[in-house]
C-alpha cells in the first residue's frame, strides 16, 4: 500500500489507487440491516449446544396425547413406521449388518436435531404448527420410547442439550472441530475413510 | 386497440408502484413487471417463449416421493432423473436438470416478496431483496450439480445400477451441468462483515421442509454462488427459483434451493439431513459424516444401455466426465472390456468442476465387447473400478450388491456391454 501511495500520489491519481486496493466495495443503499423480529421470525436451526432453544418444555406423557393426534398415522401407534413414515425406534444392535436399521435410537447423534426438525418440518404438510411445549413434549417421547429417558423427564431448553445420544460416538471424525479438514481426514477421490 | 390496453395498464402498474413507494421504503426501485403484462407478449406462442420440436421426447424420469409407495423400504425411486443417455455437449437443459428435494414441490415464489437474511456471527447483519442481489457484481460460471447418491448401492438408482436393462439415465440420472448466474456469496459475507469466530454457515430453504445444511466457511469463502440465473434465464422452481446456493464440485444437498436465509455459526449444525441421512455407514458400525466433495467420474452415453446400433461400422463413442475436485484432464477408454485402454478427445470447453465431453473414434466389427471410460482430473485423481472402490472402502465388492444402505459417492467405472444384434447393455456385475 505504501508503495503504491508512493507511486501514484505524484501522478495525483490517488482515487484509483484506493480503489484496486479496496478489498470489500460498499456496495452502497444494497441491502439493509434487519430487524431483531426479521431475524426471530426465521431464525428456527437448533445448533448442537441447544442454545437458540426456546421456552417451554414436555414429557413424554404430554408427548403420546399429541403423537396420537398429529403423528401415529404415519410413524405408526408404537413409533414402529409405515409406508409413509420411518420409524423412529429400534434398530440397535443392527448398524453393522447388512441391512442396518437407522432410526433416533440407533442412529441420530444429536438430541437437539429431533427438536429442530420435528418443529421445521413436521408434521408433514402441517409444517410449522407445533408449539415449542408440543415439540419437546413430541421429542421427550422419542426419547422415552428409545429408552434414552423417563416416562417423567422434563424436556426443556436446559436438559435436551445433555442428554447423550446412543450413537454419538458412531461418526468420524467425532469431534466437530475436525469435520472441516477434509484433507486432514484423508479423503480422496470422493470418499472419506 | 393493444396500445391503447397496455398504456392503461402502465398508468395502473405507475400508480401502484408509487403507491408502494409511499407505504414502504423497501419497494424495489426498478420493479420487474409479470411476463403476461408485457405488451405483446403472447405467452402461449411459440414465437414468445419457445418449445422443442414434437419429434424430441426426452423427459426426466422417476417419482417425488421418499415414500410414496414403497412399502418395502423408503429407498425405492426418488427425484427425478435426467436422460443422461440423450445428452449432447456439456448443457443439461433447466427442464431436464435432475430434480431431488427430499420429496418437497417446489414452493411458489413471488421473488418481490422473497428475501435473503445473513445474520449470525457478522458485524452487520443484512436483508436482501432480489433487486439488490441483481445490482451487485455478478459472476457465470459452468458447473455440475451431482446428488451424493447417483447409482449408489441401495440409493434411489441402485436397484437399476445393477440391472441389465438400465440405461444411462438410470445409473447416471441424478447429475446435470448448467451455467450459473449469481453472486459470490463471499461478497455478500464480505458486506455483512463476517466476524473471526465464525467456522460454518448454515443454508436454509423456503420449502415445506426448510431443508438445513452446514457448510465450513472455507468453502463459503472460496467458490460459492447465490446462483439466480441458469442457462441464461431464471432458475426453474425446482431448481430452487428465485435462489439457491452452488456449491461447486461438493454433494448435491450443500446446493440448498428456495434459499431464504443464512446464518454464520461456529459449529456444524447437524440438520437431519446432514447429521443422519447423508453420512456413509462403514461395515464396522461407524460412519462418515459431510464428505464434501463428488469424486472424478465419467460415463459412456452413446453408445449406452438401452440403444441400439444399426450394424458394424464407424460409431464415435461420446460421453461425459466430471470431478468435484477441478478441471478433467483426461479420458480414457477401453473397447475392449478393460484390457486396453486409449487416451480419448476432449472435445472443449473444459471448465472444472463441469461436465466435460469427450469423443473417441470407433470402428464396430460386429463382435461382443464391453465398453468403459475412466477419467483423470488435475489432481491426478483416477476414477476407480469398482474393485478399486471396494479397497478403496475396505469391503468385498460383493458389499455393494448385498448392502441396505447407501455406504458413499459410487463413482465406479461404468461398463456397457455391445451385444452382437447391436443392443447396448448394462455390464456392471458386482
Amino acid at each position: 500500500m505504501r508503495w503504491c501511495f508512493r507511486f501514484f500520489a505524484t501522478l495525483v491519481a490517488l482515487p484509483v489507487c484506493g480503489a484496486v486496493l479496496a478489498q470489500t466495495p460498499d456496495y452502497k443503499n444494497v441491502g439493509r440491516a434487519p430487524t431483531e423480529q426479521e431475524i426471530q421470525a426465521m431464525d428456527i436451526a437448533i445448533g448442537t449446544d441447544g442454545k437458540e432453544l426456546p421456552p417451554g418444555s414436555g414429557t413424554a406423557k404430554d408427548g403420546a396425547r399429541i403423537f396420537k393426534a398429529k403423528c401415529e398415522a404415519c410413524h405408526g401407534a408404537n413409533l414402529e413406521g409405515s409406508p409413509m413414515a420411518p420409524a423412529l425406534v429400534g434398530g440397535k444392535g443392527t448398524l453393522t449388518s447388512l441391512h442396518p436399521k437407522l432410526t433416533v435410537g440407533s442412529y441420530w447423534p444429536f438430541s437437539t436435531t429431533i427438536f429442530d426438525y420435528i418443529r421445521r418440518a413436521m408434521p408433514r404438510y402441517q409444517e410449522g404448527s407445533l408449539s415449542a411445549d408440543e415439540v419437546y413434549s413430541l421429542v421427550a417421547l422419542v426419547l422415552y420410547r428409545n429408552e434414552i429417558i423417563k416416562e417423567d423427564d422434563a424436556i426443556d431448553a436446559k436438559t435436551l442439550p445433555k442428554i447423550q445420544m446412543p450413537n454419538r460416538n458412531g461418526f468420524i471424525p467425532q469431534n466437530l472441530e475436525e469435520i472441516h479438514d477434509a484433507k486432514k481426514r484423508g479423503c480422496r477421490l470422493g470418499h472419506c475413510p | 386497440m393493444i396500445s391503447r390496453e397496455s398504456d392503461r395498464r402502465r398508468f395502473l402498474k405507475n400508480g401502484a408502484a408509487l403507491a408502494g413507494l409511499a407505504v414502504s421504503a423497501i419497494q424495489p426501485a426498478i420493479g420487474q413487471s409479470a411476463g403476461s403484462e408485457k405488451p405483446g407478449a403472447h405467452p402461449n406462442d411459440l414465437h414468445s417463449y419457445g418449445e422443442r420440436s414434437r419429434f424430441e421426447n426426452s423427459v426426466r424420469l422417476g417419482s417425488m416421493g421418499l415414500y410414496d409407495p414403497a412399502p418395502a423400504g423408503y429407498h425405492r425411486d426418488f427425484g427425478f432423473r435426467t436422460p443422461t443417455q440423450d445428452s449432447v455437449g456439456i448443457i443439461t437443459p433447466a427442464s431436464l436438470h435432475f430434480v431431488i428435494a427430499h420429496g418437497y414441490e417446489p414452493p411458489d415464489i413471488d421473488p418481490n416478496e422473497h428475501r435473503l437474511l445473513i445474520h449470525g456471527m457478522v458485524d452487520h447483519p443484512m436483508i436482501f431483496t432480489m433487486e439488490e442481489l441483481k445490482r451487485l457484481p455478478s459472476v457465470t460460471r459452468i458447473h455440475f450439480l451431482e446428488c451424493n447418491a447417483d447409482s449408489a448401492p441401495a440409493g434411489p438408482t441402485g436397484a437399476f445400477r445393477i440391472s441389465p436393462d438400465a440405461t444411462a439415465q438410470d445409473t447416471h440420472g441424478f447429475t446435470s451441468c448448467s451455467v450459473w448466474t449469481g453472486v459470490p456469496l463471499s461478497t455478500l459475507l464480505k458486506k455483512a462483515g463476517v466476524q473471526s469466530a465464525a467456522t460454518w454457515i448454515v443454508a436454509e430453504g423456503s420449502e415445506k421442509g426448510k431443508h438445513t445444511k452446514s457448510i465450513p466457511i472455507e468453502k463459503a469463502m472460496d467458490d460459492v454462488l447465490v446462483a439466480y440465473g441458469q442457462n441464461g434465464e431464471a432458475l426453474r422452481p425446482q431448481q430452487g427459483y428465485p435462489i439457491r446456493l452452488l456449491v461447486p464440485g461438493w454433494e448435491g444437498i450443500n446446493n440448498v434451493k428456495w434459499l431464504r436465509r443464512i446464518k454464520l455459526v461456529d459449529e456444524p449444525y447437524m440438520g437431519m439431513w446432514e447429521s443422519t441421512k447423508y453420512p456413509s455407514l462403514r461395515t464396522d458400525g461407524l460412519s462418515r459424516w459431510f464428505q464434501f466433495e463428488m469424486g472424478p467420474r465419467s460415463v459412456i452415453t452413446r453408445p449406452s444401455g438401452g440403444q441400439k446400433l444399426p450394424g458394424p461400422g464407424f460409431y464415435e463413442i461420446s460421453g461425459l466426465a466430471w470431478s468435484g475436485g477441478g478441471v478433467i484432464r483426461k479420458v480414457e477408454v477401453s473397447i475392449d472390456g478393460g484390457r486396453t485402454w486409449k487416451e480419448a478427445e476432449i472435445q472443449g470447453p473444459v471448465n472444472p468442476k463441469a461436465h466435460t465431453r469427450f469423443g473417441f473414434a470407433w470402428d464396430w466389427n460386429g463382435d461382443e465387447t464391453v465398453l468403459q471410460s475412466r477419467c483423470t482430473d488435475e489432481r491426478g485423481e483416477t476414477q476407480p473400478s469398482p474393485a478399486e472402490l471396494a479397497k478403496f472402502w475396505r469391503v468385498e465388492p460383493e458389499f455393494f450388491r448385498t448392502t441396505g444402505t447407501i455406504p458413499g459417492h459410487f463413482n465406479a467405472i461404468q461398463p456397457w456391454k455391445i451385444n452382437r444384434d447391436g443392443s447396448v447393455q448394462n455390464a456392471l456385475v458386482l
